[in-house]
């Protein structure tokens, strides 16, 4: 379901060393900011986390630059990609978010911003935002849910979502952790929010190591019924 | 290209390849070190420093890979660009030095390492995508050099090179004197090659260095371990290890699926020992 759009973003390569002849360069709208983001779901709660860095080609432009943003009491947005889209993404949200608590006088549920998401992302789908959007929060019975998108709108729910530079990395880890793959004869056991926020800290940590663009610091949100929790974790800065 | 300057230099796969990736075809990427190198000379000799991470594409590849290497035993020489290439060409030059200095029956000088790094980069037209870094201490002096990889040399009193060379070259255009000591040049390369690794994302992990003096060479690797595994950045005061969780697999969590003991009759019929040479 989900389709990576590779063709748009360059992730700075070096320069090659012979000269080809002379090339046309084409102005290129997208440019490719870096960040990882992660969501788990568990039973009464959700995680968000994302690094804080934002680089461009070889270059850091910020170490302090998290890609969580908070829409409601009740559910976070992670976002990774091209930093400007990112930005407009959260702005237009954010306003369909009052527009509708002004008409229906209630605040937007997490799967109803998941569907809305996925309008906004489709309407776009010939010049779409460079953004990969994963969303956690608690849905209306109050049990976690993680909903992940692809850049034109593609949406599902999950249990846990990898997005961003290193999800490839993180993605088969949590699938092995939170998800039991490829293990026989272990309990199911439902994932607690300390060994979930245990996993999420070493998930990263080890993503730092060798993704050059996930580093400097970990932001977690925890979300549960009694509201939004941060911690600030650091990570390498190399 | 001509087909005069073909049939003059001695680099036809090189070329092909080339042609073959114009018209679209993939040759496998080759490991691209990333990289901050650095030189500079002191009073007494020089310093060479370099960091240690290898990447393939924006992923590391080797987080602790070794980037000065050995040419001769007065001269040393960082390399960055290709990593095959900056290992193959040292060790060919290395090589061939060593057959000239037994030839000549003098110490090696790094004008004679230079002079043949830069004839095999400039036949290979700057396919080989090798940018070095070269020092050494000779019967003239400590002398060090920077190499392109079509071939062009600079003779300088400091050089840096690879992708985070402009973060070190900021540190050295601000802090370098001319006959420094010997600590103050291990902390000018050290904070140099830091600076790439902290501000470029295609450098990083620990510091080598490696200082060249007359009849000395200290080769610290590593001299500092400026980025640990789970620990906080080198600058803040309390470096507290992150307690990481516990993912040990029991016996049998891998499912076993089919399983087939082959076993192999042997008979003996000779035995004979013999030691091996570890002298």
């Amino acid at each position: 379901t989900m389709f990576a759009t590779q063709v748009y973003g360059d992730s700075g390569k070096m320069k090659e060393y012979h000269y080809t002849g002379p090339v046309e360069h084409r102005f290129s709208p997208y440019s490719f900011n870096g960040g990882t983001v992660l969501a788990v779901a568990g039973e009464d709660f959700a995680i968000v986390a994302s690094d804080t860095r934002l680089s461009e080609g070889y270059s850091i432009h910020s170490r302090d630059s998290p890609k969580c943003y908070k829409l409601t009491d009740t559910t976070v947005i992670g976002c990774s990609g091209f930093h400007g889209d990112c930005l407009t993404l959260t702005k237009i949200i954010d306003a369909r978010l009052k527009m509708y608590k002004h008409s229906n006088n209630k605040c937007m549920t997490s799967g109803a911003i998941a569907a809305m998401l996925s309008t906004i992302l489709y309407g776009r789908r010939f010049f779409p935002y460079y953004v990969y959007n994963i969303i956690g929060g608690l849905d209306e019975e109050g049990k976690g849910a993680v909903y992940s998108f692809d850049p034109v709108g593609s949406y599902q729910r999950d249990t846990y979502k990898a997005g961003g530079s290193a999800s490839a990395m993180l993605q088969p880890l949590l699938d092995n952790q939170i998800g039991f793959k490829n293990m026989e004869g272990v309990q199911h056991l439902p994932l607690s929010q300390e060994k979930a926020v245990q996993l999420v800290k070493d998930v990263f940590i080890s993503a730092a190591e060798r993704d050059v663009y996930t580093g400097d610091a970990l932001k977690i949100c925890i979300v549960t019924k009694d509201g939004i929790k941060e911690e600030t974790v650091p990570l390498r800065k190399d | 290209m001509t087909q005069t300057f073909l049939n003059a230099v001695f680099l036809e796969n090189a070329v092909l390849e080339a042609e073959v990736t114009k018209l679209g075809c993939n040759i496998p990427a080759a490991r691209k070190t990333g990289t901050t190198i650095c030189g500079v000379v002191f009073k007494d000799g020089l310093v060479l420093g370099a960091d240690t991470r290898a990447t393939e594409g924006m992923i590391v590849a080797d987080k602790n890979c070794s980037k000065i290497h050995y040419i001769s035993p007065n001269i040393y020489c960082c390399g960055a660009g290709t990593a095959a290439d900056t290992e193959m060409t040292t060790q060919i030059i290395s090589s061939n030095l060593e057959l000239h200095s037994l030839s000549t029956s003098r110490m090696p000088r790094v004008a004679t390492a230079n002079r043949m790094l830069k004839q095999m980069l400039f036949r290979y037209q700057g396919h080989i995508g090798a940018a070095l870094v070269l020092g050494g201490v000779d019967c003239n002096g400590p002398h060090l050099y920077s190499i392109y990889p079509h071939g062009s040399t600079d003779k300088l009193p400091y050089v840096t090179m690879g992708s985070g060379s402009l973060a070190a070259m900021a540190v050295f255009e601000d802090r370098y004197k001319q006959d420094m000591e010997e600590e103050d040049a291990k902390r000018l390369v050290r904070d140099a090659i830091a600076a790439g690794i902290f501000n470029d994302l295609g450098s990083g992990s620990n510091i080598d260095l490696c200082v060249i003096t007359k009849g000395r060479v200290d080769y610290l690797r590593p001299h500092d371990m400026a980025n640990k595994k789970g620990v906080r950045c080198v600058y803040e005061q309390e470096a507290l290890p992150h307690q990481t969780g516990n993912y040990k697999y029991k016996q049998g969590t891998t499912g076993v699926l089919t399983k087939s003991v082959i076993k192999l009759d042997l008979e003996v019929v000779e035995e004979t020992v013999q030691t091996m040479d570890t002298s």
